[in-house]
């Protein structure tokens, strides 16, 4: 299929994703009858039924709908140069799929191991990261939540406020002081005489992994606290009369409570680490695996845009497919966790 | 000792070693920036300095980046804040299966990677651009502004939100009633309910722009922000000067989300100060009334 | 002299459902008037009607004559006072009464000496600058009448405004707002499901039921002459005794009800063979010498009389409320006892057809 093809479904797509939009509110409005009160323009104003429109058009469209669209129908051309864009050479194919699966746009003989290695890496240390920081935050977050007296909690909150707007460039560059070869960590090692030469953290990736699981642990810590800060005081203190132990207590009463939260929380730890530039690109070795700089790289060093967008989908992707089986798993629908 | 003090005694240790892993890289790394030797470190702590400060005020790139960080910080709180108000206001006024579809979109931004954001970003203006002719769209600044905004919106939209499901409709009908017009009633009314919202949306806009780096460093091209200029720098090599402009930001984003905290704390206090002003006009009220009136 | 409000077979319907039932009725200029009945009935639907929140489905609303189809409630001569104020948090109390004025256009000056004299008016003198979040309940309620009558309004539509504050300060409140509504003047148009508090304030009460005005008239009336059962029922207390009219001698009828034969005024003509209510008020019953038998199972004494409860002979409770003479003589628990009273002042109406009361 030529590429021209595309460009009238790009720009014809939200047309129809608006007037869809329409068609189900004003059916809505139906169903609801008179009981549903004036209509759009009455309620608002003309002035404000305008800016209304405008605002949310422009930012659902320009800024939500299309750019993405762009980005799969980018991600499905071959790498061509400017000239030739939009010539009959210029037709939708799979070959930068093919790449990230063979590496190559021809071939299909060996796998393109450095890349599926990376990417399926850094899903699956996102996932290990997103489950260490809902263990590390939850102790702190039940007791800020259920334990704690206004007066501490008010401190608590004050302390995780300042590191939570710290900049995650900044804290990567934390960690990469702590773990260089002359960092902190090993000036006290060789100091203490554990060890005489200083320990590669930073090409063992150990730098990488305990900078990105600090950099989102305030987020899973937010999503918890407001989850249990939600439940009713006298819940516990009635389990605790009736003998429950301790780990019942969490088990069968708190964690169930604050099930949106920790889906919440999981869903925005998972997709900052596996979307995270800063800290790879900071605390990552020459060897070092992940997905994002490989993406970035496809931009910026290959100048292979086409590759890029490919690859940038195919992460899209597993955070969506992260966030559905988040979804599943919690039986909770994408209201409750998106607050 | 009894369980419940060896329980207790447990947590305050997770607790102060959770704080100390929290603050100690920040610590260590503000205590670098103080440091006289070259390279960042801060044992041995050879001599206080402010030098490495005043090396940053010298670095023309820090500061262009710095001056185009507040720019486009301030150019998406003008975009992202009205249109996050105007999003919270629709999604109120849709119902059922339009309201799920609607919402789907709006807060799709805030669920996707930030690169992936900016990557979008970019390849639909410089198609647009090379369609109709208008070149001046592409550019670093509008670039990152669109792309930034387009996820900083769905935050504003969501403290709207959480606003908007507190507002009382007989307050806009009480409005009308009065004789005022419907864009009256937006000025008078829900505008001034939706302030303290405005303000909390206004700063965490700013700050949430100030401090991305990873929709910014796509959307930017070959232009440059605190942010990028800072990780590229770090990339080459530490410095102590790093160090300070990292003391330098934190210090001022940390201030700025500790004032603010506390604004909104003084904000509580008036209120209540309020309430407890009218729980004794109450009392005094009832006690005024005749027995048999 | 044209009607402030006339409702001309109002219906108002949402889907399937009908709120209002072709309402039809006249509200004469500087009346106090009520809409009574239990929630759900309709009434807080009329009134969002009267002041154009809601378009009738059929029917004509008319203030002073002028049809309001079309006519929204920020351009109507009407103001509504809101079950829960609805007084802008953020203004002071000066700034809500005069914003009616303000959107009006009305100069700076002359508002400022209005709400000085409706500040006056509710008894509020000096507390402009105060914020609303300061008030005390009763203050709210004044400042939101304040802040209705500032835009002149030739109706003044009130849904339950009295609902929120406790007891002793809604009595209190009842006799501001009726003297309120002597100084000024205008139309009240008063909606509540409290019958003391319409019987206590209004000139007239439209008694209203699944939509459906059921009886419009003075207090005095509605009590002692309910046209309707729901009426009978729903205005003050009654003994209620389900039978078939047995025969009709002139305006009385004799009913045939479980603890026999009952005489009892024939209100709507109600022929021999028809299914009848027959409502007795607990104040009309005395004891004495021949009538109902009944056996006293608890008295209770409220003040200014005695409530009796009793178990007639086939042990259905009866109430009576003995006062005056006889409260001296009251009989004690288990005696068995007789009850007399005047035919023409118990009443013979036919059940509801929906079969409420």
């Amino acid at each position: 299929m030529h590429s021209s093809v595309g460009q009238v479904v790009i720009f014809a797509l939200p047309a129809v994703v608006v007037a869809a939009f329409a068609i189900l509110a004003i059916r809505d409005r139906r169903r609801a009858g008179p009981a549903a009160g004036p209509g759009f323009v009455a309620t608002n104003g003309w002035p404000v039924a305008i800016f209304l429109i405008v605002a949310v058009g422009l930012w659902t469209v320009f800024m939500i709908v299309l750019p993405m669209l762009s980005m799969i129908d980018l991600s499905f051309r071959p790498r061509l140069p400017p000239p030739q864009w939009g010539s009959a050479r210029d037709i939708y194919t799979l070959e930068n799929y093919r790449y990230f699966l063979f590496g190559s746009t021809t071939s299909t003989a060996s796998w393109n191991t450095t890349h599926l290695k990376a990417f399926g890496l850094t899903i699956w240390v996102s996932i290990l990261i997103t489950i260490l920081d809902f263990v590390v935050c939850y102790p702190i977050a039940f007791y800020m939540a259920q334990v704690a007296r206004p007066a501490r909690l008010r401190l608590f909150m004050l302390m995780l406020i300042a590191p939570y707007w710290v900049n995650e460039i900044l804290r990567a560059f934390a960690f990469r002081l702590l773990f260089a070869s002359q960092g902190v960590i090993n000036r006290a090692l060789m100091g203490a005489g554990i060890t005489d030469q200083p320990i590669d953290f930073i090409a063992a990736d150990v730098a990488l992994y305990s900078g990105l699981a600090y950099a989102y642990l305030l987020m899973m810590m937010f999503a918890l606290y407001n989850a249990i800060e939600t439940l009713d005081r006298n819940q516990i203190e009635a389990a605790r009369d009736l003998g429950a132990p301790w780990w019942h207590i969490h088990l069968f009463i708190v964690l169930p409570h604050a099930k949106p939260g920790i889906a919440s929380g999981a869903t925005l730890v998972f997709m900052l680490t596996a979307g995270a530039l800063a800290a790879p690109l900071v605390l990552g070795g020459p060897r070092t695996l992940w997905f994002t700089p490989i993406v970035y790289d496809r931009f910026y060093q290959a100048f292979n845009w086409q590759q890029g967008a490919a690859y940038a989908l195919i992460l899209l992707v597993a955070c969506v497919v992260f966030v559905l089986l988040v979804l599943k798993i919690f039986k909770l629908r994408l209201g409750e966790i998106a607050k | 000792m009894t369980s419940r003090t060896i329980q207790k005694a447990m947590l305050g240790f997770y607790i102060a070693l959770f704080f100390a892993y929290l603050f100690g890289p920040l610590v260590v790394m503000g205590a670098t920036a103080f440091n006289t030797p070259a390279y960042p470190t801060f044992h041995p702590f050879e001599g206080f300095t402010l030098k490495w400060f005043a090396n940053l005020a010298n670095d023309r790139d820090i500061v262009y980046g710095l001056k185009n960080s507040v720019w486009i910080g301030i150019l998406v709180v003008a975009v992202s804040v009205p249109v996050g108000l105007a999003g919270a206001i629709l999604l109120t006024q849709v119902y059922s299966r339009a309201q799920s579809f609607y919402y789907l979109i709006v807060v799709s931004p805030v669920l996707t990677p930030g690169v992936i954001i900016g990557i979008s970003t970019v390849v639909f203006w410089r198609h647009l651009t090379d369609i109709t002719g208008l070149k001046f769209i592409y550019d670093g600044t509008v670039l990152t502004v669109l792309a930034q905004s387009s996820f900083i919106s769905a935050y504003t939209m969501l403290i709207f939100l959480a606003r908007l499901a507190r507002f009382d409709r007989t307050l806009e009908e009480a409005a009308l009633d009065l004789g005022a017009s419907r864009t009256q009633v937006f000025f008078h009314v829900l505008i001034p309910f939706m302030m303290p919202a405005i303000g909390s949306a206004i700063v965490i806009a700013f700050l949430s722009s100030f401090e991305n780096y990873n929709t910014t460093t796509f959307a930017i091209l070959a232009d440059k922000t605190l942010t990028t200029v800072l990780a590229g720098r770090i990339r080459v090599g530490t410095t102590p000067a790093l160090s300070a402009l990292a003391v330098a930001i934190v210090a001022v984003t940390v201030v700025g989300a500790v004032l603010f905290e506390l604004f909104k704390r003084r904000e509580q206090d008036i209120a209540a100060r309020r309430a407890a002003a009218a729980a004794r006009s109450e009392a005094a009220e009832t006690a005024a009334v005749p027995a048999h009136a | 002299m044209t009607a402030a409000v006339q409702l001309d077979r109002v219906t108002v319907r949402f889907g399937d459902f009908t709120a209002v039932d072709g309402a039809k009725l006249d509200i004469a200029p500087g009346e106090f008037f009520s809409f009574l009945g239990p929630s759900g009935c309709g009434k807080t639907t009329l009134l969002r009607t009267i002041s154009g929140f809601i378009e009738p489905s059929a029917g004509r609303v008319l203030i002073d004559g002028r049809d309001m189809r079309g006519i929204g409630p920020n351009v109507r001569p009407t103001a509504l006072i809101f079950q829960n104020l609805a007084l802008f948090p953020n203004m002071s109390v000066a700034d809500n009464i005069a914003y009616g004025m303000r959107v009006r256009g009305v100069p700076r000056r002359k508002r400022a000496e209005t709400v000085e004299r409706l500040l006056d008016l509710i008894a509020l003198p000096g507390q402009a600058r105060k914020r609303i979040d300061e008030l005390s309940g009763g203050q709210k309620q004044r400042v939101a009448i304040a802040r209705a009558l500032a835009v002149e309004p030739q109706v003044l539509l009130l849904d339950e405004p009295l609902s929120a504050l406790d007891l002793k300060l809604r009595q209190h409140m009842r006799n501001e707002l009726r003297a309120i509504q002597r100084r000024v003047g205008i139309t009240f148009v008063y909606i509540t499901h409290d019958q003391g508090e319409a019987l206590a304030m209004s000139d007239r009460i439209a008694v209203m039921n699944r939509g459906v005005i059921e009886q419009v008239s003075d207090g005095r009336t509605l009590y002692n002459s309910p046209e309707t059962a729901f009426v009978a029922s729903f205005v003050g207390e009654s003994n209620i005794l389900a039978g078939k009219v047995a025969s009709v001698d002139g305006a009385v009828a004799s009913v045939d009800t479980p603890i026999g034969p009952l005489r009892g005024r024939n209100v709507r003509g109600l022929r021999p063979g028809s299914q009848a209510l027959l409502f007795l008020r607990p104040e009309l019953l005395v004891p004495s010498a021949d009538g109902i038998a009944a056996r006293v199972t608890d008295a209770a004494f409220e003040g200014t009389g005695t409530l009796l409860t009793l178990a007639a002979a086939d042990g259905r409770p009866l109430t009576v409320l003995v006062s005056g003479a006889a409260a001296r003589d009251i009989p004690p628990k288990g005696a068995e006892i007789r009850l007399a009273y005047k035919a023409e002042e118990a009443l013979v109406l036919p059940p509801d057809a929906a079969g409420d009361a």
